[in-house]
């Protein structure tokens, strides 16, 4: 029986590089959904704001797993036999969309309304003040908070494991079946995670500083 | 599409559906309790105790912060059998939530905290309230006061990741799912009947959250809702 050692590692990291495979693309799909929700939650038209709206409580009702779940059940349905990353990557987009939509929301809101109204008076339409006026200071105070987020996704990339995903922590399992030993084993791979987490919290502390929108 | 839909499982399986439902809950409600202790505890010792302990406190609040749930969740139930302590699914479960949610609450109050005016402390220093009174009334109540929305979403979600607890083989709302699933093969229906339950759970959980809000801030009901 194998113990854990240099080759066990090695193959954490690898699975530690999967990991970062799909924390990108949950970010930058999602980024996509959720810059969609997000305007379309302080949009002026009843219908694109319920909408968003249930899709929001929605995926922010059900837990990760499930969806993760759903996502590579659901389409076994149709027929088609989605690759385990593929699955992950949606039921991630699909969390991301909602969660970091209502983040960058609430930075859309955050623009105080006579920036809006003065954009109004200066005879601007419905897009050119969301292009020229607040999308610019928006994206500016969102950097922070998304920063900070993308910690939940790292990490949240971990329930990719449940539909066979080989990513950090089911590599992790893998290590542990092979060798038994369990503690060391996932020690490692907390600490994995940790280096991978931390310094983005870090990160995210010092944009939050920098851009001073701490309210004190 | 040729796929016939069936929830025909769940007119025979729904006694274990609602038996993983009440374990979701009274899972997710513990932990809520201890975590929110164990969390308020951390929140004050991160602002009075000694160097010694606020080291202490804040390096547990980053590891949880900085590594998944599952993770831990794993880390404490193989860790703890390969000590040789034989704990059942359900306390495992019940810890390590608490561990997680102990250190998210934790940073919630400490807002909370910072955001109470130092001429509020004084002033209760002057009126002769003792350290004690003065962080139990002065500090901590209105603090909680006024994190409580955000604290109400942190629990939920930690109901939602009391999901994660089917991995160790606890039988809530998830690993039943699971358990179903593996006997009908019906996983999409399963997985969707799952989503929806959540999803219900959620929103009760949320109502109930905020009514014990009204209940333990008066000067909401008198001010009107904040939650």
């Amino acid at each position: 029986m194998p113990t854990f050692g240099l080759n066990q590692f090695e193959f954490l990291l690898r699975g530690a590089g999967w990991t970062v495979v799909l924390s990108a693309l949950a970010l930058v799909f999602g980024g996509i959904v959720a810059f969609a929700i997000a305007l379309a939650r302080v949009s002026d038209a009843a219908v694109p704001r319920t909408a968003s709206n249930i899709y929001v409580q929605l995926i922010q009702g059900t837990p990760l797993i499930v969806l993760m779940l759903i996502c590579y059940f659901g389409f076994s349905l149709y027929g088609i036999d989605l690759p385990a990353i593929v699955a992950a990557a949606l039921a991630m987009t699909l969390y991301v969309g909602a969660f970091l939509g209502e983040v960058w929301r609430g930075c859309l809101n955050a623009i105080p309304t006579t920036q809006w109204e003065a954009a109004e008076s200066l005879g601007m339409s419905r897009t050119e003040r969301m292009i020229w006026i607040i999308l610019p200071q928006a994206i500016r105070i969102s950097i922070p908070p998304t920063v900070t987020f993308m910690v939940q996704i790292v990490k949240n990339t971990s329930l990719a494991s449940i539909i066979g995903f080989v990513e950090l922590t089911q590599a992790g399992k893998l290590v542990n079946n092979a060798t038994f030993q369990p503690f060391i084993c996932f020690i490692f791979v907390a600490m994995i995670y940790f280096v991978l987490c931390y310094p983005l919290t870090v990160w995210g502390r010092i944009l939050e500083r920098r851009f001073n929108v701490r309210h004190r | 599409m040729l796929y016939q839909f069936d929830f025909g499982f769940l007119a025979e399986k729904w006694p274990l559906l609602v038996k993983g439902l009440l374990l979701t809950l009274a899972m997710s409600g513990l932990s809520t309790v201890f975590g929110f202790l164990l969390g308020t505890g951390c929140a004050v010792s991160m602002r009075y105790g000694s160097r010694a302990l606020r080291l202490a406190t804040r390096c547990y609040v980053e590891v949880v912060r900085n590594t998944p749930l599952l993770v831990q969740i794993f880390l404490i139930y193989f860790g703890l059998a390969s000590i040789g302590f034989r704990v059942p699914v359900f306390a495992t479960a019940v810890f390590s939530l608490s561990v997680n949610i102990g250190a998210y609450s934790s940073e919630i109050i400490r807002a909370g905290i910072e955001s109470i005016a130092p001429a509020q402390i004084e002033a209760a220093e002057c009126l002769g309230l003792s350290r004690g009174q003065v962080i139990l009334h002065v500090v901590l109540q209105p603090a909680i006061e006024r994190v409580y929305p955000s604290l109400t979403s942190q629990f939920v979600l930690l109901m939602l990741g009391s999901s994660l607890t089917s991995q160790i083989s606890a039988e809530e709302l998830t690993g039943v799912g699971n358990l179903i699933q593996s006997e009908t093969f019906r996983s999409f229906e399963v997985y969707a009947v799952i989503g929806i339950c959540y999803i219900a759970l959620s929103l009760v959980v949320r109502s109930l959250l905020k009514g014990f809000g009204l209940l333990a801030f008066p000067r909401w009901r008198r001010l009107g809702s904040r939650a």
